[in-house]
């Protein structure tokens, strides 16, 4: 059932593709099929099974449940239930209190709604929303593009692919403030490296990479894909390699283009990593705090400011109560464009 | 009731860090508290000071001094970070009852929003407050109260200058914005950037507002009293000429190319090498320079930004910073912090911080002198002070200021927005911060 919607929808546009993908008519038999479900339901954990796949995942998971409730006793959920409870859960209904207040730190009056109405007043605040959504999808983008790109060359069999692979996933292990200093340096207008080679190349002055306003944004967004791309390689060569490898032979039996294999069969069947990689990197572009404030400070002025840096100036500069306002819309927005989104992922992910 | 109200902030703080910011930790806020072994029968306490080179400096000879006269009293030291940063660890301490004994932090706007009534020692009545210059009390008192006492000599903001190049073009100290604007114009015919900017450092970039103030003062000596009363905006004149200098100078292109990127120490290098030619600055950056060429030291001279009116030219003047003794400071570590201000507020004193640094002011404290042979720039800033042609910032006649003035000024400056649009985007800044601090009629 699975196998024979992704042939049809392949289908179409590329008729040997679609000979490919329903393996049974070549004779292979239906272990790619059984290993296929397995790839996926290993990937996609959240994916609510159809058809034939319903009955079997929703009984394991229900005795799994029985399982764990027979091994534990009940004392053994407590520490990490305190832990959860002082830790998040007292602080977060907190703030949803302080949030209605003005707070000094000293003391705090209850104000209403004032400090949302003053959030949504502040002329930066319509700026940095647009910004946020800017950085948060840009980012987001690009990993999911160059990340696939670089998963498919990675998981060619090229020479050196174990240390490509470690160089790629190198920068995921710096510190983001490490990685924001350094590109500072790297990236000054008139001392840094990269202009002074674009100055001995085309003997024209660089662009201020992280000063004028109109490409600061984007230039941190881009160092943040560099930061970032690794992990996207990373979790894509694993979908890639979770790819059963019948549908390449058969592919290339058939005398499928290296394009067609990577349009009708890579593509398609990697969509649980690329869901995965869209989810991570959206939120992580929505909530980005650290690189924005180690590269610009949000500025020149206010022009690369998200609403992470936002709340962060109001905490600065004492506004406690608001900063806390801050977050809490913050926590809402994040939360109205994933939720949405991972139910739409999950839900395409099931369809395939 | 007091350890209630400690759970409680602290409660709070976790409150912010939690939703905030998951991505980061705020800042160093950590500190050693322990008290470190104390010798028997003495008491130790501890001096809070800010992380700058100067300040450090400084305050070691201060302590070291001290500690070699054996009161009884052994005084540690212990840095904070600066800026905004250390404004936030200082608020937290205090609100959480862990602050040192003794701690020094601006006087002005950014002392009234410690809540001193509540959080600091009064030492109004203390005899030493005798010796202590009237307008530095000025910007320490809250309600009637006296809260600190004066540590490193008064400040001016203005326009440091480098000497060479004004007498090889020929040209006189502006006593008008319009003078000013022409020898601009010479300054940049002649191949040299006539006023550096260094928006690499944010802050740099108000000082054309803020060194402005005299301007505004001289021309509506109401105008503080109105600011803090929402009576007086930064859009409407006389104030928005304040922005509009700052406009004039960027749309002029007026400023070194590498305005945006470089920092304050660049800067300076670049007025004492001479290819810049101006740099609107507060006056404590004097000691950072004269390390910086043999000759700086003279070359470098100072005087106050000039305004429409001659006849009113004079200087905007910062106060020192204050020192203070925080409320949780208790019993025989309360006499020891109040033992040892008193000293601070001595002659010796001044003389140990003018041998452990090169004053950039003159004291605050009545009887200490300026030693002989200090850089030129030192001596034009006296000049102000004994003529009495001075007014005091803002924002030591006014609790308000908005947080966010320097990155409103770096985009004026940068040419991202026009000064009418910064003006009012301040005066909101200006309003959400008096809001903040509960001031009437917001």
């Amino acid at each position: 059932m699975t196998q024979l919607r992704a042939g049809s929808t392949v289908g179409p546009q590329h008729p040997q593709i679609h000979i490919v993908v329903g393996p049974r008519r070549h004779g292979v038999g239906a272990a790619p099929s059984r290993r296929l479900e397995k790839a996926m339901s290993s990937l996609t954990t959240r994916a609510r099974p159809t058809g034939l796949a319903t009955a079997t995942p929703q009984r394991a998971s229900r005795s799994s449940a029985r399982h764990v409730d027979k091994t534990y006793p009940h004392w053994f959920y407590i520490p990490g239930g305190l832990i959860y409870r002082v830790l998040f859960l007292v602080p977060t209904v907190f703030s949803f209190y302080f949030a209605f207040t003005r707070w000094t730190l000293f003391k705090a009056t209850f104000i209403g709604f004032d400090n949302f109405v003053l959030f949504f007043q502040e002329p930066g605040l319509i700026g940095s929303l647009k910004n946020t959504i800017i950085y948060g999808f840009t980012t987001s983008a690009a990993k999911v593009v160059l990340g696939m790109l670089l998963a498919v060359v990675l998981s060619a069999p090229i020479i050196a692919r174990g240390y490509l692979r470690s160089v790629t996933f190198f920068p995921v292990l710096v510190s983001a403030v490490g990685v924001g200093i350094t590109f500072q340096v790297l990236l000054d207008p008139f001392h840094g490296v990269v202009n002074a080679a674009i100055k001995a190349v085309t003997h024209v002055d660089g662009p201020g990479w992280l000063t004028d306003p109109h490409i600061a944004l984007l230039s941190v967004a881009a160092i943040d894909v560099w930061k970032g791309i690794g992990l996207a390689t990373l979790i894509y060569i694993a979908g890639i390699a979770a790819i059963p490898n019948e549908y390449f032979e058969a592919a290339r039996v058939d005398g499928a283009t290296p394009w067609q294999i990577f349009r009708a069969i890579i593509l398609p069947l990697s969509f649980p990593a690329t869901s995965t990689v869209i989810t991570l990197s959206l939120i992580g572009g929505l909530r980005s705090f650290d690189l924005i404030w180690t590269t610009t400070q949000g500025g020149p002025g206010f022009s690369s400011d998200v609403i992470a840096s936002v709340i962060y100036k109001q905490y600065q500069a004492g506004f406690y109560g608001l900063s806390t306002a801050g977050n809490v819309i913050l926590f809402i927005v994040v939360t109205a464009i994933i939720y949405p989104l991972s139910r739409w992922l999950n839900s395409r992910e099931t369809v395939l | 009731m007091s350890l209630h109200k400690k759970a409680r902030v602290a409660l709070a703080g976790l409150a912010v860090g939690a939703l905030s910011l998951s991505a980061c930790s705020a800042g160093a806020l950590g500190s050693s508290s322990d008290s470190g072994a104390a010798v028997a029968n003495s008491t130790t306490i501890t001096y809070l000071v800010d992380n700058g080179d100067t300040t450090v400096k400084t305050a070691q000879a201060l302590v070291d001094a001290y500690n070699a006269q054996k009161t009884g009293t052994t005084v540690k030291l212990e840095s904070r970070a600066q800026g905004t940063d250390g404004d936030n660890a200082v608020k937290t301490k205090l609100a959480t009852g862990d602050m040192a004994e003794v701690f020094a932090y601006n006087s002005g706007s950014l002392m009234a929003a410690l809540d001193p009534a509540k959080n600091l020692v009064p030492l109004t009545n203390e005899p030493y407050m005798s010796t202590v210059q009237d307008s530095f009390k000025t910007a320490v008192t809250y309600k009637g109260q006296v809260y600190g006492i004066p540590m490193g000599g008064a400040m001016g903001g203005g326009i440091l200058y480098n000497k060479k190049v004004f007498s090889q073009l020929g040209l006189s100290v502006p006593k008008t914005w319009a003078d000013f604007m022409a020898n601009n114009a010479k300054i940049k015919a002649a191949g040299i950037d006539p006023v550096i900017q260094t928006y690499g450092d944010t802050w740099t970039s108000q000082l054309f507002v803020l060194a402005d103030f005299h301007n505004i003062t001289a021309t509506d000596p109401q105008w503080a009293d109105n600011y803090t009363n929402n009576k007086a905006k930064y859009v409407s004149q006389p104030a928005l000429s304040s922005f509009q200098r700052l406009e004039a100078v960027a749309k002029a292109g007026y400023m070194n190319k590498d305005f945006a990127s470089i920092k304050n120490t660049q800067g300076l290098q670049a007025l004492v090498k001479g290819t810049g030619a101006q740099y609107p600055m507060l006056t404590f950056t004097i000691s950072a320079y004269v390390t910086m060429s043999d000759d700086a030291a003279q070359n470098i001279g100072f005087y106050a930004q000039p305004g429409d009116d001659a006849s009113k030219y004079g200087l905007t003047a910062w106060t020192p910073g204050g020192v203070y003794i925080p409320t949780s400071a208790k019993g025989a570590k309360l006499d020891a912090a109040k033992k040892f201000v008193a000293w601070l507020a001595t002659k010796d004193s001044c003389d140990i911080q003018s041998k452990a640094v090169a004053p950039s002011g003159p004291y605050m404290v009545k009887g200490c002198t300026l030693p002989s042979g200090l850089p030129a720039a030192v001596g034009d800033l006296q000049k102000f002070f004994d003529d009495g042609n001075v007014s005091p910032a803002l924002e030591f006649l006014s609790p308000i200021k908005g947080p966010n003035l320097e990155k409103i000024t770096v985009e004026v400056g940068s040419g991202i927005t026009s000064a009418a649009d910064g003006a009012k985007r301040y005066d909101e800044d200006v309003k959400k911060q008096a809001q903040q601090l509960g001031i009437a009629g917001w």
